[in-house]
């Protein structure tokens, strides 16, 4: 299944967002994700079904002003 | 004592964490400001990276409130996604809310920031929204549900100063029991002086701190030069003249001719 992860094309057979991120080994404890431009909590990640062309979103801590 | 949202702080430096030259220059700025709020941000993660970890571990070791940004977006859409994942992460409906407008000046978008503080307020967030020094602005923003208004006195970064002091005395006048802190443009210690003798609460500093020859001293200064401000504001300034006015007693002076 092809997604843009992040802005990057990616194919991959995960069919969860939970799954997703193990699979493209996101490791952080502290992301916070968005699929097609609407927030994902993390509880929610592991029932968030993909499908073909989705848009993902995954964010973390960072510096700022 | 300053209170923003209910939380009473004694330092009135809010403090940025990028640009700085290493991470340990960044913790030490931090405590030499003895600020007890710090702004940061979301950005995306790479692939088996850990970086944000590292970096939020960083900042959780402070004990300091944090205070997540909306930085980059430009769109009502991004800034409220962008504060609804912030408070995922972060576990704080604290939101330091930007809409940008122009890519050269990073002025706000004021219309969409008024729609986005709406929206956020309404969906629970407390609101610290970045805005101009437009009196009219800053009365729909805080008719949307803010409680707290942070106006510029001068474009992001470009350490000019406070450029309206007309505007800046007309917000704080208008408004004079909103907490309101000066960010964006300030520059150097003075800067922070002069605004908090116009009575604001609080500032909210980074590239003056993070690109100065010596951040953690830099920091320090800009500590002191707010409490020097605000101290003064209490102390009721004298007004200036145009005539010289001795400060010696003319009385009982010494004539020798």
């Amino acid at each position: 299944m092809k997604l843009l992860v992040n802005g990057e094309p990616h194919d991959v057979s995960a069919q969860s967002l939970d799954a997703l991120l193990a699979e493209l080994e996101f490791e952080g404890e502290w992301l916070a994700t968005a699929l097609n431009g609407e927030l994902v909590r993390s509880p929610e990640r592991q029932n968030c079904r993909l499908d073909e062309g989705d848009r993902v979103e995954i964010l973390t801590p960072r510096q700022g002003g | 004592m300053l209170k923003l949202y209910n939380t009473e702080l004694s330092s009135r430096v809010l403090l940025g964490t990028a640009q700085y030259p290493s991470p340990a220059i960044l913790m030490d700025a931090i405590k030499a400001s003895g600020t007890e709020i710090v702004t940061v941000s979301l950005r995306r993660e790479m692939a088996g990276g850990k970086s944000g970890d590292k970096f939020w571990s960083l900042i959780r070791s402070l004990g300091t409130h944090v205070l997540p940004n909306t930085a980059g977006c430009h769109t009502v859409k991004e800034a409220v996604l962008t504060a609804q994942m912030a408070r995922d992460v972060f576990a704080t409906d604290w939101i330091k809310l930007e809409v940008i407008g122009n890519h050269d000046t990073l002025q706000p978008d004021v219309f969409a920031l008024v729609e986005a503080a709406r929206i956020l307020s309404d969906d629970g967030f407390k609101v610290f929204p970045y805005t101009t020094d437009d009196l009219i602005v800053a009365g729909r923003l805080l008719e949307a549900g803010c409680e707290v208004l942070m106006p510029w006195c001068a474009p992001i970064g470009s350490a000019l100063g406070p450029l309206n002091m007309h505007a800046l005395r007309s917000l704080r006048g208008n408004f004079p029991d909103v907490p309101m802190i000066i960010d964006a443009g300030l520059g150097r210690p003075s800067h922070a002086a002069t605004v908090m003798e116009l009575g604001f609460d609080a500032i909210l500093l980074n590239t003056a701190v993070a690109k100065a020859g010596d951040p953690v001293a830099m920091a320090g200064a800009f500590a002191k030069a707010v409490d020097a401000g605000h101290e003064a504001f209490h102390a009721g300034m004298l007004e200036p003249r145009d005539v010289a006015v001795p400060s010696t007693p003319v009385i009982g002076r010494a004539v020798f001719t």
